[in-house]
C-alpha cells in the first residue's frame, strides 16, 4: 500500500473520519464494559452522567480539567516545535516545590504581589527542568524522549526525600507532605461558594495567549518552521537553537503552572500524589486536540470529563476505573490515525 | 554502435502502458520493444514520463492500462519481485544503497532466501569478482558504501543487478553524476554487456551521449511516445526538436562587464561533511556583474562551498571575505544581511517548508525584517502582499497565497524561491543546482533570471552537475575536484574535454595552485 | 562494609545478572526494532503486559515456559498493533508508541482487577527456580554468579548470541539491518520494507514482554502495579549506550544492574544510612541520562531511525 496526499480533503473526510475513530473507541469501551459484567449502554450513560450530570460533578469535571489545560498545552507548545517534552510531568512537579517553598511563610506579601510572584518562580523552576534535556538536545544531540522520561523518575524521587526532609509538615503526624500555604498564597475562589478556583481562569487565559502567541508573533513563526523543517529553517537563517530553548521555557513554565494551579488553587499542601499521571495525560490532551492550543481546552474539558466520570461510574458499576485510561489510550490512537486519513489517501499498489 | 539483427528476440515488450496520477496522464497509451543486444536510449524532457514508465516497468507502480512482457511472459503488475526473478535489474538515478553497510552486503540483500542460515559470503565473493572482471566494474567488495566515489557507487548498483543475473539493464540517467572519462568506462561496461547478450534501456538527455551508445532511440513528450528511429538514422537536433517539440534557442548571453570582487576566498579549507569532501585551499573571487561558473561532479565539494557562502558554515583556515571585510558570526542570517541570494541544492529539504502556505514560505529569510515583524508580532498582511506580488512576477502558477507548497510543482517551487530571494535586489547570487528537475519551461526562465541578475550587476556563482549548462551561461569556470578548485577560465577557453580532465582531478598535479 | 568487599562478594554478582535480565530481554527486543527503523516506546506497557500475562497463566494453573510463551505472544500482538500504525500508515513513532504504553498498562490493570477484584496482597505463584550448572558453578563468584541462575536468565544470554548472529550472519539480519539503513535499497532489491519492520517490532515487542515476564515469574513471583517502574526506559537508553550492537547493549545492562545492585548494598552500610534513599533510587536514571551523553558522539544511529518509508515517495 502506498499513501498519497490529498490535495483539498473534504469536509465529510475532515469531520467524518475523527468522529469515526470516537465512535469506534466507544464501541470497544463498551465491549470491555461488557466483560466486566456490566449494560455497556448504561455504562456510558454513568460516565456521562457522572461527569457532566449535575452543578457538583460539573465543577468537579472542571478543577480536573484545569491541571490538564496546563499540561496539554505544554505539550502542544513543545510537539509544535518536534521537541518531545514527555517530562511535563516533572515541570509539574517543580512547579508545585516552589509554590511551597515561597508559599508556606518565607514571604508574608500580600495576596496580589506574592500569587504573581509564586507563579512566575514556579514557570522558572519548570523550565529549568526541561532546559537540561533540551541542552543535551541540541548540544549533544541527545534524544529528548528519554531524557525527559528519566528524568520524571529522578524529579518524583526529589520531591519524595524532600516531603521526608526539609519541606516535611512538622505536624503533619509523620505523612510525607509539605506544611499548608498560607492564606495569601491560596488562589481564591472564581465565586463565593462555588468550588472552582482561579486555577481555571488562569488556565483559559493561558490557552489564549499561547493561541495568540502561536498565530501571530515571530516565535510562534519559528516554532512552527522548526517542528516542520529543521534543515529548512536553519538554512533560511531561524535561529533553530535558541528556538528549541524559548520553546522549553515556554512549554516547562506551562507545565509548572500546573503544579501551582493544583498547590495553591485545589489542595493547599504538596503530596506526592498531587498529579495521578496529569503529565502524561497532557500529551493525550495535546494530541486530541490537534496540537492547537484553544482545542487543548476542549480536549482537556472531554478527558477530565471521562476520569471524573469513570470514577463515578466505577462506583456505581463496579467497572474498573482503568477503563477510562484504555478509552484515551484508544481515543489517541484512533485519534491519530483518523487524522493521518483525512490528509492521505491509502492506495493500494 | 552495434546494430542489432532485426531478427533478434524480443526480450521486453511495453504494450500500451498508461499511468494516470489524478487529471495528469504521466504516460498514455505507450508502447515499444527492446530486442536482445541493443541499446535502446529512453529521451525525453524532465516531466515527460521517462521515470514513471521505468517505475511502472520495475513494478514499481501499477498502470492503469496496459501491461509489461518480459522473455514473452506477461509481469504481474506492481510487483517489483517478479520484474527482478524475470531478469529486469534497475540501476535508479538516485542510488538504493545502504551508506553503513558493505558492498558485498548491498549486493547480496534480497538474493537469498531470508530463512537461510548464513549467507554465503565467499561463494558470494567470488561471483562478485568474476563479475567485476567480465564488465570491468572495479571496486572493493568490503568497502563501506559510505566511504565511495558516486562513479564507485554507481558500479556497485550495476554489480547488484548483474548479480541477480539480470539479462535487461535498465540505466535512469547514469551519466549526471559521472565525470566525462567516468563516462567512457560506463559506456565500456555497456558495451561488454550487450556483447554478452544483455539489452539496456538508457536514459538521458543528453544527445551526444545517445548517439554515441545507443541503437535505437524512444522519445518521449508530455507523457506520450512521439518518435522511435535508429540512432544511425538521425541525428542530434531531429532529436532535439522530437523532444522538445520546437526549436531550442540556447540562452542569449551578452558580454560580460565585471566589476569589483563581491566574495573572496584565498587559502580557504574547510571540514569534510561525512563522505563529502571540505575545501582544500581554494582560492575564489565572485565579481559583480558576471557569472562564475563550478563545474565538477557532485560531492566534490561544492556542498562545502556553498555552505561557506551561505552562511552555515565557517571557514576553518584561509581568508573569507564578503565585499571587503572579513564577517565575524558568519551565520546564514549574516549572510541573508549582506545580500547573498541563496537558492538551495534541494528545494524540498532546505528550500522551503512543505507543509507551510506560499506567505509563509516567501517570508521564511525575511520575516524578522521591519516590514514583515515589530517587536517580534508578525504583520501578515504585508506577508500576502509579499507573497501575491512574487506570485505575480515571477508567474508561480498555484491557487493563490494560502497554498500548501507542498502541492506546487517543481518549476513553481523553484520560480518562489527565486522570486523571494531576488525581490531584496540582492549583490550576489549563489545558484546551486539552481535547474536540476525543472522541465525546458522553468529551465529557460530561471537561466534567463540569473542572466538578467548578472546584467543588474549582481555576482552570479552558479554550481551544477551539468557541464552543458555551466559553458551556456558562465562568463569564468572553475572546475572543483575533491574539494579542490582550478584556477579560473574565461568563457570558450577550455573545451569539454579540457574541463573533463579537471574534473576527474587530473589537472592539479600538473598545475600547482595558481592564485 | 567496604564497596570494595561487596564487589568479590559472589551474591551481590548473582543479584546484578538477575536484575540485569529482565533488561537484557527488553533491550534486546528494543534494538531489534530500532536497527529495522522503529523506534518503539511501546516498551514500558508491553514489559507490563508480559509480566501480567506470563503471571496469570502460572496463577490459572499453566506451565511456566507456557507462560513464557503466552507473554510472548501478548507482547508480539501489542507491537502488531505499533508496527501497522507506524509502519505503512507511517504514524509518529513517538506518540503511537506512548498510546501502546498507555493503552498496554491500562489494559492490563483492568484484566487484573477483573480477574482479581478482592484481593489487596497480591498473590505469589511458583516461579522459575534456580539451575545449577554443575562443575562451572563452583568457579569461584563469577560461577554462582552466572551459572546459578534461573532457565529465564540463561535464555537470555542465549538470546544475545542469537541475535548477533541473525543479525551479522544471516540474509534475515542483512534485511532487517538494511531496512534501518535505507528502506530505498530494500525494496529496490524487491523485499518489501513493511513486512520486515512490522515482524521486526512484533518480535521485538515479544522479547519485551518476556523481559517484564521475567519480573514476576522468576523475581518477585507476583504481579503487582506499578512493577516495571521506568525499566523499558532504561532499556531505551541501555540500547544507545550499547550503540544498537547486542554485545554491547548485553554490556551495558550488566553494568547497570551491578550498579543498581551495589546502591542497594551500600544503602545497608553505615555510610549509606546517612544519606536519604531516594538518592540511590535516583542514580540509575541519572546513570542513563549521562550514559546517553556520553555515547551521543560515537554511536552510529541506523540511519533511518524515525524515518517512515512510503513506497510513493521517492
Amino acid at each position: 500500500m502506498r499513501l498519497e496526499p490529498i490535495a483539498n480533503p473534504t469536509w465529510t473526510r475532515s469531520l467524518g473520519l475523527p468522529a469515526v475513530a470516537l465512535f469506534a473507541t466507544v464501541v470497544v469501551a463498551s465491549l470491555l464494559a461488557m466483560i466486566a459484567g456490566a449494560q455497556p449502554f448504561s455504562v456510558l450513560g454513568l460516565i456521562v452522567k457522572g461527569a457532566f450530570g449535575s452543578k457538583f460533578a460539573t465543577l468537579e469535571t472542571l478543577n480536573r480539567a484545569t491541571p490538564l489545560i496546563f499540561t496539554g498545552l505544554a505539550v502542544a507548545v513543545a510537539f509544535r516545535a518536534k521537541l518531545w517534552n514527555i517530562g511535563a510531568e516533572a515541570q509539574l512537579y517543580m512547579g508545585a516545590v516552589f509554590t511551597v517553598v515561597l508559599g508556606t511563610g518565607a514571604l508574608a506579601w500580600p495576596a496580589f504581589a506574592l500569587l504573581p510572584t509564586i507563579a512566575v518562580a514556579a514557570m522558572l523552576a519548570g523550565a529549568v527542568v526541561l532546559l537540561v534535556p533540551t541542552f543535551l538536545k541540541t548540544r549533544f544531540s541527545v534524544d529528548e524522549v528519554v531524557t525527559t522520561l528519566l528524568l520524571n523518575f529522578v524529579v518524583l524521587l526529589w520531591v519524595s526525600m524532600l516531603l521526608e526532609g526539609s519541606l516535611k509538615d512538622p505536624m503533619g503526624l509523620g505523612w510525607p507532605k509539605s506544611a499548608r500555604l498560607i492564606a495569601e498564597a491560596r488562589l481564591p475562589r472564581i465565586a463565593e461558594g462555588l468550588r472552582l478556583h482561579w486555577g481555571f481562569g488562569l488556565a483559559l487565559i493561558s490557552a489564549l495567549v499561547v493561541w495568540v502567541i502561536q498565530r501571530r508573533s515571530t516565535l510562534g513563526y519559528e516554532m512552527r518552521a522548526v517542528g516542520l523543517n529543521p534543515a529548512a529553517a536553519r538554512f533560511a537563517g531561524i535561529p533553530v537553537n535558541a528556538t528549541l530553548i524559548k520553546t522549553a521555557l515556554l512549554s516547562g513554565g506551562l507545565a509548572a503552572l500546573a503544579g501551582f494551579s493544583e498547590v495553591a488553587g485545589l489542595k493547599g499542601n504538596l503530596t506526592l500524589d498531587i498529579s495521578p499521571g496529569f503529565g502524561y495525560t497532557g500529551i493525550i490532551v495535546a494530541m486530541l486536540a490537534l496540537l492547537n492550543p484553544l482545542g487543548v481546552v476542549v480536549a482537556a474539558l472531554f478527558v477530565a470529563g471521562i476520569f471524573v466520570g469513570a470514577d463515578s461510574m466505577s462506583r456505581a458499576a463496579g467497572v474498573p476505573t482503568y477503563l477510562a485510561d484504555i478509552m484515551l489510550a484508544l481515543a489517541l490512537l484512533a485519534m491519530v490515525l483518523a487524522i493521518m486519513l483525512t490528509k492521505f489517501r491509502v492506495r493500494r499498489d | 554502435m552495434t546494430d542489432p539483427r532485426p531478427e533478434a528476440q524480443v526480450v521486453l515488450r511495453l504494450e500500451n502502458i498508461t499511468k494516470r496520477f489524478g487529471k495528469l496522464t504521466a504516460n498514455g497509451a505507450i508502447s515499444f520493444d527492446l530486442r536482445q543486444g541493443e541499446v535502446i536510449a529512453l529521451l525525453g524532457e524532465n516531466g515527460a514520463g521517462k521515470t514513471t514508465l521505468m517505475n511502472i516497468l520495475f513494478g514499481h507502480y501499477t498502470p492503469d492500462e496496459g501491461h509489461v512482457e518480459v522473455f514473452g511472459m506477461r509481469l504481474p503488475a506492481g510487483n517489483p519481485r517478479a520484474a527482478l526473478a524475470a531478469g529486469v535489474g534497475m540501476v535508479h538515478q538516485h542510488f538504493t544503497l545502504a551508506d553503513n553497510m558493505t558492498v558485498l552486503e548491498n549486493i547480496v540483500l534480497g538474493t537469498r532466501s531470508i530463512w537461510r542460515l548464513g549467507f554465503g559470503r565467499a561463494q558470494a565473493r567470488q561471483r562478485i569478482v568474476t563479475l567485476m572482471e567480465d564488465y570491468g566494474l572495479r571496486v572493493d567488495p568490503d568497502a563501506q558504501v559510505g566511504s565511495l566515489s558516486v562513479g564507485e557507487r554507481q558500479r556497485v548498483e550495476i554489480l547488484k543487478a548483474l548479480f541477480r543475473e539480470a539479462r535487461i539493464l535498465i540505466l535512469d540517467e547514469p551519466t549526471a553524476v559521472l565525470t566525462p572519462q567516468e563516462t567512457d568506462d560506463l559506456f565500456a561496461t555497456m558495451r561488454k554487456a550487450v556483447a554478452l547478450g544483455l539489452s539496456v534501456i538508457f536514459i538521458s538527455h543528453k544527445l551526444h551521449e545517445v548517439m554515441a551508445i545507443s541503437s535505437r532511440v524512444v522519445v518521449l513528450r508530455h507523457g506520450k511516445l512521439v518518435a522511435e528511429a535508429k540512432t544511425s538514422e538521425t541525428d542530434r537536433a531531429a532529436m532535439a526538436q522530437m523532444m522538445v517539440g520546437s526549436e531550442v534557442a540556447a540562452p542569449v548571453v551578452r558580454r560580460a562587464d565585471p566589476g569589483a570582487a563581491l566574495v573572496t576566498l584565498a587559502g580557504v579549507s574547510s571540514p569534510d561533511i561525512g563522505s563529502a569532501p571540505g575545501l582544500k585551499n581554494v582560492d575564489l573571487e565572485l565579481r559583480a556583474g558576471q557569472i562564475t561558473g563550478l563545474a565538477g561532479v557532485s560531492g566534490n565539494g561544492q556542498t562545502a562551498l556553498a555552505d561557506l557562502i551561505g552562511g552555515l558554515i565557517r571557514p576553518a583556515s584561509g581568508t573569507f571575505h564578503v565585499k571587503g571585510d572579513a564577517p565575524r558570526g558568519w551565520s546564514p542570517h549574516a549572510a541573508i544581511s549582506a545580500g547573498i541570494a541563496r537558492i538551495p541544492e534541494d528545494r524540498h529539504k532546505t528550500g522551503t517548508i512543505a507543509d507551510f502556505d506560499l506567505t509563509e514560505n516567501a517570508v521564511l529569510e525575511l520575516y524578522s525584517r521591519p516590514g514583515f515583524s515589530r517587536h517580534g508580532w508578525m504583520n501578515w498582511r504585508a506577508a500576502r502582499d509579499f507573497a501575491a506580488k512574487i506570485i505575480r512576477g515571477y508567474d508561480v502558477r498555484c491557487p493563490g497565497p494560502e497554498t500548501r507548497i507542498r502541492l506546487l510543482s517543481g518549476g513553481n517551487m523553484q520560480k518562489l524561491i527565486l522570486g523571494r530571494v531576488l525581490e531584496t535586489a540582492p549583490s550576489v547570487v549563489l545558484a546551486n543546482q539552481p535547474v536540476r528537475g525543472l522541465d525546458i519551461g522553468a529551465l529557460t526562465y530561471v537561466h534567463e533570471q540569473l542572466l538578467a541578475a548578472r546584467d543588474r550587476g549582481a555576482a552570479v556563482l552558479l554550481i551544477s552537475e551539468d557541464l552543458d549548462e555551466v559553458t551556456a551561461l558562465s562568463d569564468v569556470i572553475h572546475v572543483i575536484s575533491e574539494g579542490r578548485l582550478s584556477p579560473g577560465f574565461a568563457r570558450g577557453a577550455m573545451t569539454p574535454a579540457e574541463l573533463g580532465v579537471w574534473m576527474a582531478g587530473d589537472g592539479f598535479e600538473e598545475a600547482p595552485h595558481a592564485a | 562494609m567496604d564497596i570494595l568487599d561487596i564487589l568479590l562478594q559472589a551474591s551481590f554478582w548473582t543479584a546484578a545478572i538477575r536484575i540485569a535480565s529482565p533488561l537484557i530481554f527488553a533491550a534486546l527486543g528494543e534494538l531489534i526494532c530500532e536497527r529495522a527503523g522503529v523506534l518503539n516506546l511501546g516498551i514500558e506497557g508491553i514489559m507490563v503486559v508480559g509480566a501480567f500475562a506470563g503471571w496469570l497463566t502460572v496463577y490459572l494453573g499453566g506451565g511456566l515456559w507456557f507462560g513464557v510463551a503466552v507473554a510472548m505472544l501478548s507482547g508480539m500482538a501489542f507491537g502488531l498493533v505499533h508496527g501497522v500504525l507506524t509502519v505503512p500508515f507511517g504514524l509518529s513513532q513517538h506518540v503511537v508508541g506512548l498510546g501502546i504504553t498507555l493503552l498496554a498498562t491500562s489494559l492490563t490493570y483492568y484484566c487484573y482487577r477483573l480477574a482479581l477484584p478482592e484481593v489487596t496482597s497480591p498473590p505469589k505463584i511458583e516461579a522459575f527456580q534456580p539451575l545449577e550448572i554443575t562443575i562451572l558453578s563452583d568457579i569461584p563468584v563469577i560461577g554462582p554468579a552466572l551459572f546459578n541462575q534461573t532457565p529465564l536468565t540463561y535464555l537470555a544470554f542465549v538470546l544475545v548470541v542469537a541475535v548477533t548472529l541473525v543479525l551479522y550472519r544471516t540474509p534475515m539480519g542483512l534485511a532487517l539491518r538494511a531496512a534501518g539503513e535505507d528502506p530505498a535499497a530494500v525494496e529496490a532489491q524487491g523485499l518489501s520494507v513493511s513486512a520486515i519492520r512490522i515482524c521486526a517490532v512484533m518480535v521485538g515487542s515479544g522479547f519485551m514482554a518476556v523481559g517484564g515476564a521475567f519480573l514476576t515469574m522468576s523475581a518477585f513471583n507476583s504481579f503487582f502495579f506499578e512493577m516495571v517502574n521506568g525499566r523499558g526506559w532504561i532499556c531505551i537508553a541501555l540500547v544507545v549506550f550499547g550503540s544498537w550492537k547486542p554485545g554491547k547493549t548485553l554490556l551495558g545492562a550488566v553494568l547497570f544492574a551491578a550498579f543498581d545492585a551495589l546502591q542497594i548494598r551500600v544503602q545497608q552500610t553505615p555510610l549509606g544510612a546517612d544519606i536519604p534513599y531516594q538518592i540511590f533510587l535516583m542514580a540509575p536514571y541519572i546513570l542513563s541520562i549521562l550514559a546517553l551523553v556520553v555515547m551521543s558522539r560515537r554511536a552510529q544511529v541506523p540511519a533511518a531511525l524515525m524515518v517512515p518509508f512510503n513506497k510513493g515517495e521517492r
